[in-house]
C-alpha cells in the first residue's frame, strides 16, 4: 500500500491548494526563461526574416539594428557592382510613436526596396504583399491595426494592406513595411512652415556668394525642392543590404568592401551577433539572474512546505516506526510526495502559463529544451528539499507517540 | 533468533530502572522491575496514575531504553549480550503488538488500511492482508466502520481497531495500555477475550495496563506497580486499584 498517495488523497483539497500555490511560482521562474528566449527570438526574426547576406553601414557603426547609421543611396550601386554580389538594396529603418485612436503605436518603420522587394517573403497572416509602391503598408499583427485601416503618418495616409506574425524588433515594436521611398517620406517629414524656411534660408545664402549672383537659375532652383538642387545629396538610407550571388562566399564580400574607408560591411551572422550581444545581452542576464534567485525561493519555499508537512505527520510516522516501518518506508513517504507535489507544480505552471502568457505585453517562447530542463531542476528541488523533513523524520523516537 | 528456547518465556524482565532526566528534574519512574510473562500467559499490571505502568511497557516494547537491566524476549536478550538486537524495529514488526491509551492509529489510513498496513510491512500481499484484515475488524465488530477514517470513529471503534492492528501479525508478546477504557464491559470483555484467544492459540504472552478490576478474573496473573516498584502478590483478588 502506497502511502503517499494515501495521505495526499486524504489531505487532497489542501494538497491541490499546496500544488497550486508552488505552481504559480513556477509559472513565474518559467516564465523568465520565456521571456529571454523571445527577447531572443524577437530579436533577430527581423532580420532573419530580411534574408540579407551582407549589410553595408556607417563607418565604425553598429547599424542599423543596434545604433543610429546613415549612409548615402548611392552606396546602393557601389555595392552591387562588388564581384559576388547578387543584388543591393537600399535599407531604411526607424522607430517611431504616434497616438492612433486613443492608442499609444510604437512601430519600427522598414523600407522594402520597391520594386525588387514587395514583401512577398514576410510572413504575411492576412491580406497581401505591397501592390504599388506608395501609400500601402503591411502591419504587424501586434500593432492591433486590421486589413484596411488607414492610418496618416508624415503628410500622406497609408492602408494596411497586409498583416504579419511575430516581426517585432528586440524592444517589442511591431514592424511597419513601406516602400523605402514612403520610409524616408515618413522620416524627414517636416511642416510646410519648416520647408519654407529651409529654401528661403538657402536662396539668401546663394544672394550672398558669386556663384549665386552669376547664374540667376541656380538662385531660382535652390528656393525650390531639394532634388532640383544638384548641390545637395539626396536623402541618407539606414544602411544597404546585399545578396551574395550563389557560390559566392559572404566574407570575401565583406573583406572587398570594408576596404572602402566611408563604410563597414558586416555578415548576417555578425550583424545578429551584434544585436544578441548587444541591446539583448543586459536584459537578458538581468533575466536569468531573477530567475537564479527565483529558483532559489522556490527552491526554500518547497523546503519549507514539506518540513511542515513532515513535522504535521511526526506523529504518524513514530507510530509507523513503532508497528515497525523500516527507514525505506518512512523516506519513500517524504519524498514521493515531495515529487507529486513538485511534478504537479510543474503541471500547473505549464497550464497556468498556457493561458496567462499569451496576454503578457512581450513575447514568452517556451522552448521545449528549457522546458525540460526546468523539469529537472523542480524534480532535483524536491528531492533535495525533502531532505530536511526526512533528516526530522528519522530523528522521531517511536517512543513518542506513547508521550503524548 | 533460531538459538531461542521454544519454551522460553514471552518476556523476562530482570531489575529495570529507568531515570527521565537527571539532578534536579530527575525522576525514577523504574526502580529494579523484574518479572516475567510466560507464553500462553495473560498478567495484569496496576497501580496508581504515575507509577510507571506505561513507562514499563515502553520499555519492554522496546522503544524507550532503560536505564539498566536486563530484558529477553521469547528468549533472547535484547538490550545487551552477543545476541543483543541490532534491528529491534524489524523485531518490533514480527514479534510485538502494541495498543495505548491515547489514539494510535493512522489518520490518513482508513480502519481496515490501518491493519492491512502493519501486515503487508511484514511481507503479507495486500489481498491477503486485507481479507485478514477484514476478518479481525469483523470479529471485533467495525467491520462496518471498515473504510472510515480513525476520526470518523468513536473512542471505542478506534481502541477496537488498534487491537486488531496489534494482533494481525500475531505476536509473541501483546502490550496493552488500558485498551478497554473507552469500550462498555460487554465489548472490553471481548477484547480480553481476543487477548486470551491469541495467549493460547499463538502462545503469546500478553501484558495489560488496567484500572477496572471487575475484570481481574480474567488474568492469570496481576502485577501490582506502585513508584517505579513491580510486586506480585500471592492473590490476585486482593490487589489494590488505586484510581
Ligand atoms: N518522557 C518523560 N520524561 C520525564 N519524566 C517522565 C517521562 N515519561 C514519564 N515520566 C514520569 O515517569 C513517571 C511514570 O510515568 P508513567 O507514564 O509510566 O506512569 P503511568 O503509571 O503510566 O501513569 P498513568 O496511569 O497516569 O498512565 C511519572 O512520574 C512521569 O511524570
Ligand atoms: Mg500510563
Amino acid at each position: 500500500m502506497n502511502l503517499a498517495i494515501r495521505d495526499v488523497r486524504h489531505h487532497a483539497g489542501r494538497f491541490a491548494l499546496t500544488a497550486f500555490g508552488l505552481g504559480v511560482l513556477l509559472m513565474v521562474v518559467m516564465g523568465m526563461g520565456g521571456i529571454y528566449r523571445g527577447l531572443l527570438n524577437e530579436g533577430t526574426l527581423l532580420i532573419d526574416r530580411i534574408g540579407v547576406d551582407v549589410w553595408v553601414v556607417q563607418r565604425h557603426t553598429r547599424g542599423p539594428f543596434a545604433e543610429l547609421s546613415r549612409v548615402p543611396r548611392s552606396l546602393v550601386e557601389r555595392v552591387a557592382a562588388v564581384p559576388g554580389v547578387a543584388s543591393a538594396c537600399e535599407f531604411v529603418t526607424h522607430t517611431i510613436q504616434r497616438d492612433h485612436q486613443g492608442r499609444r503605436l510604437r512601430m519600427a518603420v522598414v523600407g522594402l526596396s520597391w520594386p525588387t522587394d514587395k514583401g512577398e517573403r514576410l510572413p504575411l497572416v492576412a491580406g497581401r504583399p505591397l501592390a504599388q509602391n506608395h501609400y500601402e503598408m503591411i502591419v504587424d499583427r501586434k500593432l492591433g491595426l486590421s486589413l484596411g485601416a488607414s492610418l496618416p503618418l508624415g503628410k500622406d495616409t497609408y492602408t494596411v494592406v497586409g498583416v504579419t506574425r511575430g516581426m517585432t524588433t528586440w524592444g517589442g515594436d511591431g514592424a511597419v513595411f513601406v516602400t523605402v521611398n514612403d520610409a524616408q517620406a515618413i522620416q524627414f517629414d517636416q511642416p510646410a512652415e519648416a520647408v519654407r524656411l529651409e529654401r528661403a534660408a538657402r536662396r539668401s545664402r546663394a544672394e550672398r556668394q558669386d556663384l549665386g549672383r552669376a547664374q540667376p537659375q541656380l538662385l531660382e532652383r535652390s528656393a525650390g525642392p531639394a532634388v532640383n538642387f544638384p548641390a545637395l545629396g539626396t536623402p541618407n538610407v539606414s544602411a544597404v543590404s546585399a545578396r551574395v550571388a550563389p557560390g559566392a562566399a559572404a566574407d570575401a564580400v565583406c573583406a572587398t568592401i570594408s576596404a572602402w574607408g566611408d563604410v563597414t560591411a558586416m555578415t548576417h551572422a555578425r550583424q545578429q551577433d551584434l544585436i544578441l550581444s548587444g541591446p539583448i545581452e543586459r536584459s537578458g542576464r538581468q533575466l536569468g539572474l531573477f530567475r537564479t534567485l527565483l529558483t532559489a525561493v522556490s527552491a526554500i519555499v518547497m523546503a519549507l512546505i514539506l518540513y511542515t508537512l513532515t513535522l504535521e505527520k511526526l506523529h504518524d510516522i513514530a507510530m509507523l516506526k513503532l508497528i515497525g516501518a523500516p527507514n525505506r518506508v518512512i523516506l519513500g513517504l517524504i519524498m514521493q510526495q515531495a515529487i507529486v507535489l513538485g511534478m504537479l507544480g510543474f503541471g500547473v505552471a505549464y497550464v497556468l502559463g498556457q493561458f496567462a502568457f499569451p496576454n503578457f505585453p512581450r513575447r514568452i517562447l517556451l522552448v521545449p529544451m528549457d522546458l525540460l530542463k526546468l523539469a529537472g531542476i523542480v524534480l532535483a528541488i524536491s528531492i533535495l528539499a525533502s531532505g530536511l523533513g526526512i533528516w526530522r523524520a528519522l530523528r522521531v523516537s517511536p517512543g513518542e507517540v506513547l508521550s503524548r | 533468533m533460531s538459538s531461542a528456547p521454544k519454551d522460553a518465556p514471552a518476556v523476562q524482565a530482570h531489575d529495570l530502572t529507568k531515570i527521565y532526566g537527571s539532578g534536579n528534574t530527575e525522576v525514577v519512574a523504574l526502580r529494579e522491575a523484574t518479572l516475567t510473562i510466560h507464553r500462553g500467559e495473560v498478567a495484569a499490571l496496576l497501580g496508581p496514575s504515575g507509577a510507571g505502568k506505561t513507562t514499563l511497557l515502553t520499555v519492554i516494547g522496546l522503544v524507550n531504553p532503560p536505564t539498566a537491566g536486563r530484558l529477553s524476549i521469547a528468549g533472547q536478550p535484547v538490550l545487551d549480550g552477543p545476541d543483543a538486537l541490532t534491528n529491534l524495529r524489524t523485531f518490533r514488526r514480527q514479534r510485538l503488538g502494541f495498543v495505548f491509551q491515547q489514539s494510535n492509529l493512522i489518520p490518513f489510513l482508513t480502519a481496515c488500511e490501518n491493519v492491512q498496513v502493519a501486515m503487508e510491512l511484514d511481507g503479507w500481499p495486500r489481498r491477503a492482508a486485507r481479507r485478514r484484515a477484514m476478518d479481525q475488524l469483523e470479529y471485533l465488530e467495525v467491520a462496518d466502520r471498515a473504510d472510515f477514517y480513525p476520526t470518523s470513529l468513536s473512542g471505542g471503534q478506534q481502541q477496537r481497531v488498534a487491537v486488531a492492528r496489534a494482533l494481525a501479525n500475531e505476536p509473541t508478546v501483546v502490550l496493552a495500555d488500558e485498551p478497554t477504557a473507552a469500550l462498555d464491559s460487554r465489548r472490553g470483555r471481548q477484547v480480553m477475550g481476543l487477548f486470551r484467544k491469541v495467549a493460547h492459540d499463538n502462545g503469546a504472552g500478553v501484558l495489560v495496563v488496567t484500572h477496572d478490576h471487575r475484570a481481574l478474573d480474567v488474568f492469570d496473573k496481576t502485577y501490582e506497580m506502585e513508584d517505579g516498584v513491580v510486586r506480585l502478590p500471592a492473590d490476585p483478588t486482593t490487589a489494590t486499584v488505586a484510581r
